[in-house]
């Protein structure tokens, strides 16, 4: 054992958590009583209807290989498979993702080389940003008339503020001396922001750019239970009503399975532009 | 003096001392610089040194005061000044070879990719580096190598004057010892006009033609100008043996332990040109006076 590298020795030690935790998980669900079994109160009381019981570890997995196994069936509006489903939520994230980028990095951009837009846009920041992007909703939904293009407002306004603010902060923040290296070398002002600020700031702005993805995957969830009609948030609360337990549970775990692959893509990024001083 | 390269004519700075006055940091400061000449100032922390190589590269704006170089007035940072910062000169995402090149190209606009590519090389090997280091980020390289890049830097866009803002500051002393070495062949092969500040009297001794003395602020300002009389090329062995070091150097000493305290504070001069002491214990006959105010 000794002789393991550390990565080996967690590995194993996942391995075992899992089977522990899904063996336990497994044990502790109790069995249906077939109805021959039960004496005649329970009969009366209604113990022999079919209880719709949290299912076990077994019965998830074969729902995950049946629904894996053809993830991308449409048999209807209230029957696709969890591809599409998790396609569509992926879609409206990243168009509002992508949107509120497009406006949140050019202007925290000026706003941390200005210290006067800085100071003038901080008190709206400060009271948009603890806003519940979901209170957002009604207003969406009145305005845009559209449930479609609501949840992509409403991803739209809740990645905005981490990127905006942190874009901020980053630029504002790029060491002096490197701006001096700029201005001896004469470096206009575009190649100034491209050379120097944009490589400097780009660490602290990818940070805001993974944690607005991290909540807007959080949020989509949510959006969609309320806008109803396709994406994973719509499937687990139409699975609830079907009290289907077991696709519930299987699509907890895509949304756990997708946001982790969200995060690592924006991992990879922040490796990229990392650097040491 | 007014006809040298570079002429500083009554630089002054203050800045409010938050009490509703005023601090002066150097009052009425004068002093010219040659083309060619390699000038070192030397002087205590406070003294202002770094805001006059500030101002010299444009990046602050006296108080009052003007520099003209070679005819015009310094305004605003420019590829005619180059600057080697004590720390971060090197931009920590681009490597070392592109940390050159950035600035050839921005320095030469109409050069191709390969002549720009070649320059850069070719500084980077003057100043003792090899190719396999020139791929690598700053926080891969050592702090003397990290000065290298800069000093090759500073001299691949040859500048008309080139500003060293205590450049060996933060090595060691053996790395320190090295990099001059390479400083003093880089510059012996140009007719670069060096102004540099150090807090080290035997690597001012070693690089000088002439030492500018600063008094102790406030109201500092340059009080002298030593001639460094020791033949070139110099090297650090060969010149402590030379009769005019010791000399040179105990009149450093003197001036920085002593002098520099008891000549601080305000004068009524309207301006402070440095006094220029000339030592030379080789030729004691043809120059008797050790001691000229010019």
């Amino acid at each position: 054992m000794t002789d393991m590298s550390v990565n080996k020795r967690a590995a194993l030690l996942s391995f075992i958590l899992l089977f522990a935790g899904l063996l336990l998980w497994e044990a502790v669900i109790p069995g249906q009583k077939a109805a021959g079994e039960l004496t005649e109160y329970e009969r009366l009381t209604g113990g022999g209807a079919q209880k719709a019981g949290v299912p076990p570890p077994s019965q998830v997995l074969e729902k995950a290989w049946e629904q894996l196994s053809d993830p991308f069936y449409d048999a209807g509006p209230n029957d696709k498979g969890i591809g599409i489903q998790i396609g569509y939520s992926i879609y409206r994230v990243l168009a509002g993702y992508f949107l509120a980028a497009l406006i949140a990095i050019p202007l925290g951009f000026l706003i941390g080389m200005s210290p006067v837009a800085y100071k003038a846009l901080n008190p709206f920041i400060q009271v948009l940003r603890p806003i519940s992007p979901l209170a957002w909703m009604p207003l969406a939904l009145f305005i845009i008339q559209d449930s479609e293009t609501s949840a992509i407002f409403v991803i739209f306004i809740c990645s905005i503020w981490p990127m905006l603010i942190n874009t901020a902060f980053g630029v504002a923040g790029v060491r002096k001396d490197w701006v001096n290296v700029a201005r001896t070398h004469e470096l206009g002002a575009l190649r100034t922001a491209f050379m120097v600020i944009l490589p400097a700031a780009a660490p602290t702005i990818v940070t805001g750019m993974r944690i607005s993805i991290g909540i807007a995957w959080l949020v989509i969830v949510a959006a969609e239970m309320l806008v109803g009609g396709t994406g994973i948030g719509y499937y687990v609360w139409n699975e609830w009503n079907n009290l289907d337990l077991t696709s519930v549970i299987f699509s907890i775990l895509m949304i756990g399975v997708v946001g982790m692959a969200l995060d690592a893509m924006f991992g990879v990024l922040q490796r990229f532009v990392v650097y040491s001083e | 003096m007014s006809t040298a390269f570079l002429s500083v004519e009554r630089l002054s700075q203050r800045y409010p001392d938050g009490a509703g006055g005023q601090t002066t940091i150097f009052e009425n400061a004068s002093f010219g610089i040659e083309r060619g000449e390699f000038v070192v100032i030397l002087g205590h922390s406070g003294c202002g040194k770094s805001t006059i190589m500030n101002i010299l590269a444009g990046l602050a704006e006296a108080t009052e005061g003007v520099v003209i170089m070679d005819g015009k007035e310094v305004s605003g940072p420019s590829l005619d000044r180059g600057v080697v910062f004590q720390n971060y000169s090197l931009l920590p995402w681009l490597n070392a070879l592109k940390n050159v090149t950035f600035a050839v190209a921005a320095r030469y606009p109409d050069w191709s990719k390969d002549q720009v590519l070649d320059h850069s090389k070719k500084h980077l090997e003057m100043v003792g580096l090899s190719a396999d280091v020139f791929n690598r980020k700053p926080s891969q390289l050592s702090g003397g190598m990290r000065q290298r890049v800069s000093i090759a830097r500073a001299f691949s866009i040859s500048p008309k004057l080139l500003l060293l803002d205590e450049p060996f500051g933060a090595l060691d002393a053996l790395t320190r010892g090295t990099i001059q070495d390479e400083l003093l062949k880089v510059w012996a092969g140009t007719n670069q006009t060096v102004f540099m500040i150090t807090h080290d009297i035997d690597e001012a001794i070693l690089l000088a033609d002439r030492i500018l003395l600063m008094t102790n602020g406030p109201f500092a300002r340059v009080a002298e100008s030593v001639e460094i009389t020791i033949p070139r090329p110099r090297s650090r062995i060969e010149i402590v043996e030379h009769p005019n070091y010791y000399a040179i150097r105990n009149h450093l000493v003197q001036f920085l332990g002593k002098h520099s305290k008891e000549l601080a504070g305000p004068t009524d001069a309207a301006e402070n040109r440095p006094a220029t002491v000339r030592i030379d214990k080789t030729a004691p006959a043809v120059r008797a006076p050790s001691k000229l105010a010019v």
